[in-house]
C-alpha cells in the first residue's frame, strides 16, 4: 500500500511537489484553504524575466495534479495529531487524513503596506501597491491613476517592508527589484510618453537574465534608477504625489510629484505558515519564516520528523527558486519515506 | 484623501492619559512668546473642567533647550529631570503635565532610557540625592498639555459659546494643524494618533467645528530646530523652513494654523513679518498673514474668553480677521490694555504685511 503524504499549502510549492510525489507513487491529498489553487501566482499577469504570463505557469502546475493528486479545496486545518511516525489531520468541517509525512508549502503574504505610515498607502489615493498594479494590468483595462488620470510621471519605491528594521524585517525578499524592473518596463510599453522613475537602495539583480532586463530597462525604455530611500510621501491639491528621497550616489535631497506612486511591497510570513507552525510548535528563524533544520545542508527539513517544507513559507524565494525547491523536498520527503538517515551526515559534520 | 485610513492609524495610537489631580509645569520661553496661554489652560482646567492643577514655585527649566543644543549634557539634564519629579512626589502628585512640547519630548526620553537601563536610573537617583537630598517617583501618567485639552475637548465643545464656523458662510473655518516636533517624531505611541498622521490637534479642530488640511509640507519643521535659530549663522535656514511650510500651504487657503509647541506658534507668527519685509509677500487674504493659534487660545477663543485676556494681540499676525470670521466678539479700543486698564502704547505697524 502506498505511503501517504498531506501536503498543506496549494501555492506553487504544494502544486508542484504534491505532481511529483504522486508521479513517484506516494498517496497525496493537497490541502488548500481556498477554493482556488496557485496562490500569489493568480495574482501576476506577467513573469519576471521571460514576461511568460502566469496563467501559462499555472496551467502548467495544474497539469501535473490533475488525475494522480487528491485536492481538497477550503480546508480549515483544525487539529494535527502525532501519533507514532503517523499524522493526523483533521479539518473544521469534519474531514481526517492520514499521512506518513507532512509537507508544509504555506508560503508567504504581501507586506502590509499601511504599516509604512510616511509612505501614506491606505490614506493618499493615488499611493498603491505592486500587487495592485499588477491587478491592473491583469485588467487589461487602461492604466489610469485611482483618481481617474492617465499618468505622467510615476514612482516605484523599492524594498517596502524589507530591509526595514522599523517595521521589524531586516531580511531582503529578493523579488521586488525585479518586479520593479518589470513592471517599469510594462508601464512604458503601455503608456510610452510616461516618466517612470525607481527608487532603490541596492539593485539586487542576482537571478540569471535579471541584469539585462535591468540593462533593457534603462537603455531601450529610459527608466530612471535613483539609489535613495523614501523619506516621506505627501499629497498635493491636484492628489499628485510629493515625494521627499535622498539621492545618495548624488548626495543631496530630491524632491518630486508624481502621478502615481507604486510601493514594492516584499514577503512576510504568511498568516496560515505562523497558524500552522503553532499548531504543530515547529520552530520559527527569526525572521517569522520557518527555521530549517540545516542553513546549508537539510532546507526543506523542520524540527519535527516527518514534517518538511517546501516553497517560501521558508523565506522569500521567486518563481524558479520555488519550483525547484519544492522538487528538493519531493527528494527529502521520499527519501525519508524510504528510510533514508537524512540528518546523519549533517550531524557527523555540523553539530 | 482616504479619512478612513488616518481614523484606522489613530486606532492604533492612542495613549492613556490621566483625568484629575495633575502637577503642571510651565515652558521656559511661552510666557514669554504667548503669555496667555499657560493662565488659560489653567483657567479652562480649573474653572471650567473644574479639575485639580497643581503649580510649584520651584519648578524649573528641564534643559531642553540646553540638551538639543548639545550644551547640557544626559546626566545632568536627568538629574534636573529628576529634581522635577521629587518636586511633583514632594506635593503629593503623580500625573505630570509639561506645557513645552520640548519638556514632554525629554521626559518621555528620559523615562525610556530609565526604563531599559535601570543602572542609569539608579545612578540618578544618586546623583540627585548627593546634589539635593531629594529622592521622587517616576510619574504614573505623563501627558503633554495639548493632551490633556485634547481629552476634554468633548466636554470644551459642549461649553462652547463659538463654534469654528465661518458665520458669513456658514462653512468650517479651514485649520492647518501643526505639531511640535520633539511631541511624537521620537516616540510615536506616546503621541495621540502617533508621529506621521497626529490627532491630537485634529480631534480639537474636528470637535469645535472645524475643517483639518492636510498639506504637503505638514510635517515638516516650523523653523525653529533649535541650531537652526539659536546659532544666528543658521536663521536662515530657520526662515527658509517656515517660509517651504507657507508656500506650501497657501493654495489650501487655510483661515487659522494651530500648533501645541512653544517654538512653532512663534516662528510662523513672527518669520511671516520678515518674509513680507524681504521678498514682499504674504500669505493670508487681503495682505494680511495667517493668524497662528495655540491650542489654549484656541480653546479659550471657543469657549468665550476675550480675546485679549488670552494674549491674541500679542500675535504678529492679527487675529481680529479670524475673530470676524467665527464672531467673536472683541473691543478694538482695549487691544492694548494692561490688566488694570493702563494703555500699554501702540506698536509701530509693520509696512508690507497688513496688521489690525
Amino acid at each position: 500500500m502506498a505511503k501517504k503524504v498531506v501536503v498543506i499549502g496549494g501555492g506553487i510549492a504544494g502544486m508542484e511537489s504534491s505532481a511529483y510525489l504522486a508521479e513517484m507513487g506516494y498517496d497525496v491529498t493537497l490541502l488548500e484553504k481556498e477554493n482556488s489553487l496557485g496562490g500569489h501566482l493568480r495574482n501576476w499577469e506577467r513573469l519576471f524575466p521571460t514576461m511568460r504570463l502566469g496563467q501559462e505557469v499555472l496551467d502548467f502546475l495544474k497539469l501535473g495534479i490533475e488525475t494522480k493528486v487528491n485536492v481538497i479545496r477550503n480546508a480549515n486545518i483544525l487539529k494535527i495529531n502525532r501519533i507514532d511516525k503517523r499524522f493526523q489531520i483533521e479539518l473544521e468541517r469534519g474531514a481526517s487524513f492520514n499521512a506518513d509525512a507532512l509537507l508544509i508549502t504555506t508560503g508567504y503574504d504581501l507586506f502590509d503596506a499601511t504599516k509604512k505610515e510616511e509612505y501614506g498607502y491606505g490614506i493618499y489615493d493615488n499611493v498603491i501597491t505592486s500587487a495592485e498594479l499588477e491587478k491592473m494590468f491583469m485588467e487589461g483595462k487602461s492604466i489610469l491613476t485611482p483618481t481617474g488620470k492617465i499618468p505622467k510621471k510615476i514612482g516605484l519605491i523599492h524594498c517596502v517592508g524589507s530591509r526595514d528594521e522599523k517595521v521589524g524585517h531586516v531580511y531582503c525578499s529578493k523579488v521586488c527589484c525585479v518586479t520593479a524592473v518589470k513592471q517599469a518596463i510594462e508601464l512604458k510599453e503601455k503608456l510610452s510618453a510616461v516618466e517612470i522613475y525607481c527608487f532603490y537602495m541596492d539593485m539586487r539583480m542576482y537571478g540569471m537574465h535579471f541584469e539585462s532586463l535591468y540593462k533593457e530597462a534603462q537603455e531601450k525604455h529610459a527608466i530612471n534608477f535613483i539609489r535613495g530611500r523614501l523619506s516621506e510621501a505627501c499629497e498635493n491639491q491636484d492628489q499628485s504625489i510629493l515625494i521627499k528621497v535622498e539621492d545618495t550616489l548624488a548626495g543631496r535631497p530630491l524632491k518630486l510629484s508624481v502621478d502615481l506612486l507604486v510601493l514594492m511591497v516584499g514577503f512576510i510570513p504568511s498568516k496560515g505558515t505562523k497558524e500552522i507552525g503553532k499548531l504543530m510548535e515547529l520552530e520559527f528563524g527569526t525572521n517569522g519564516f520557518y527555521k530549517t533544520k540545516d542553513q546549508h545542508t537539510l532546507t526543506n527539513v523542520s524540527n519535527i520528523p516527518g514534517v518538511f517544507f517546501a516553497g517560501s513559507c521558508t523565506g522569500p524565494k521567486t518563481i524558479t527558486n520555488t519550483v525547484t525547491d519544492a522538487r528538493a523536498a519531493v527528494t527529502t520527503v521520499a527519501s525519508y519515506l524510504e528510510g533514508y538517515n537524512l540528518e546523519i551526515r549533517t550531524k557527523a559534520f555540523f553539530q | 484623501m482616504k479619512i478612513e485610513g488616518k481614523q484606522a492609524l489613530w486606532k492604533d495610537y492612542q495613549k492613556e492619559i490621566a483625568d484629575d489631580n495633575y502637577f503642571y509645569v510651565r515652558s521656559c520661553i511661552r510666557q514669554s512668546f504667548f503669555p496667555g496661554s499657560e493662565t488659560a489652560f489653567l483657567n479652562i482646567m480649573r474653572q471650567d473642567l473644574g479639575k485639580d492643577v497643581y503649580e510649584h514655585p520651584c519648578h524649573t527649566t528641564c534643559t531642553g533647550i540646553g540638551y538639543h543644543s548639545d550644551i547640557v549634557p544626559l546626566e545632568t539634564t536627568m538629574t534636573v529631570v529628576a529634581r522635577q519629579f521629587a518636586l511633583m512626589t514632594e506635593a503629593g502628585y503623580k500625573n505630570y503635565v509639561p506645557s513645552c512640547v520640548t519638556s514632554f519630548g525629554l521626559y518621555t526620553e528620559i523615562l525610556d532610557i530609565w526604563h531599559h537601563f535601570p543602572e542609569t536610573l539608579a545612578k540618578t537617583r544618586e546623583n540627585l540625592k548627593k546634589a539635593t537630598g531629594r529622592e521622587f517617583q517616576i510619574p504614573e501618567n505623563l501627558a503633554h498639555a495639548s493632551d490633556i485639552i485634547y481629552k476634554f475637548r468633548k466636554e470644551i465643545a459642549a461649553k462652547a459659546k463659538y463654534k469654528l464656523i465661518n458665520k458669513s458662510t456658514n462653512q468650517p473655518i479651514k485649520v492647518v494643524e501643526h505639531i511640535g516636533c520633539h511631541y511624537s517624531k521620537m516616540f510615536p505611541s506616546k503621541g495621540v494618533g502617533g508621529a506621521e498622521y497626529p490627532y491630537v490637534l485634529v480631534g480639537m479642530i474636528e470637535e469645535w467645528g472645524g475643517e483639518v488640511i492636510d498639506y504637503p509640507e505638514r510635517r515638516h519643521c516650523c523653523g525653529f530646530g533649535f541650531r537652526q535659530y539659536l546659532v544666528q549663522a543658521n536663521r536662515g535656514y530657520s526662515i527658509a523652513c517656515s517660509h517651504k511650510k507657507f508656500e506650501s500651504m497657501q493654495p489650501f487657503k487655510p483661515d487659522l494654523i494651530l500648533t501645541n509647541c512653544p517654538g512653532c506658534p512663534m516662528f510662523l507668527d513672527k518669520w511671516q513679518y520678515a518674509i513680507a519685509e524681504m521678498e514682499g509677500k504674504t500669505y493670508g487674504e487681503n495682505g494680511q498673514g495667517i493668524p497662528v493659534f495655540t491650542y489654549e487660545e484656541l480653546a479659550g477663543l471657543v469657549l468665550g474668553y476675550n480675546p485679549w485676556d488670552l494674549g491674541v494681540q500679542l500675535h504678529q499676525v492679527s487675529c481680529e480677521p479670524l475673530l470676524d470670521k467665527i464672531g467673536i466678539p472683541y473691543d478694538a479700543d482695549k487691544k492694548y490694555e494692561g490688566i488694570n486698564g493702563q494703555k500699554l502704547g501702540i506698536p509701530e505697524m509693520p509696512l508690507t504685511l497688513k496688521c489690525c
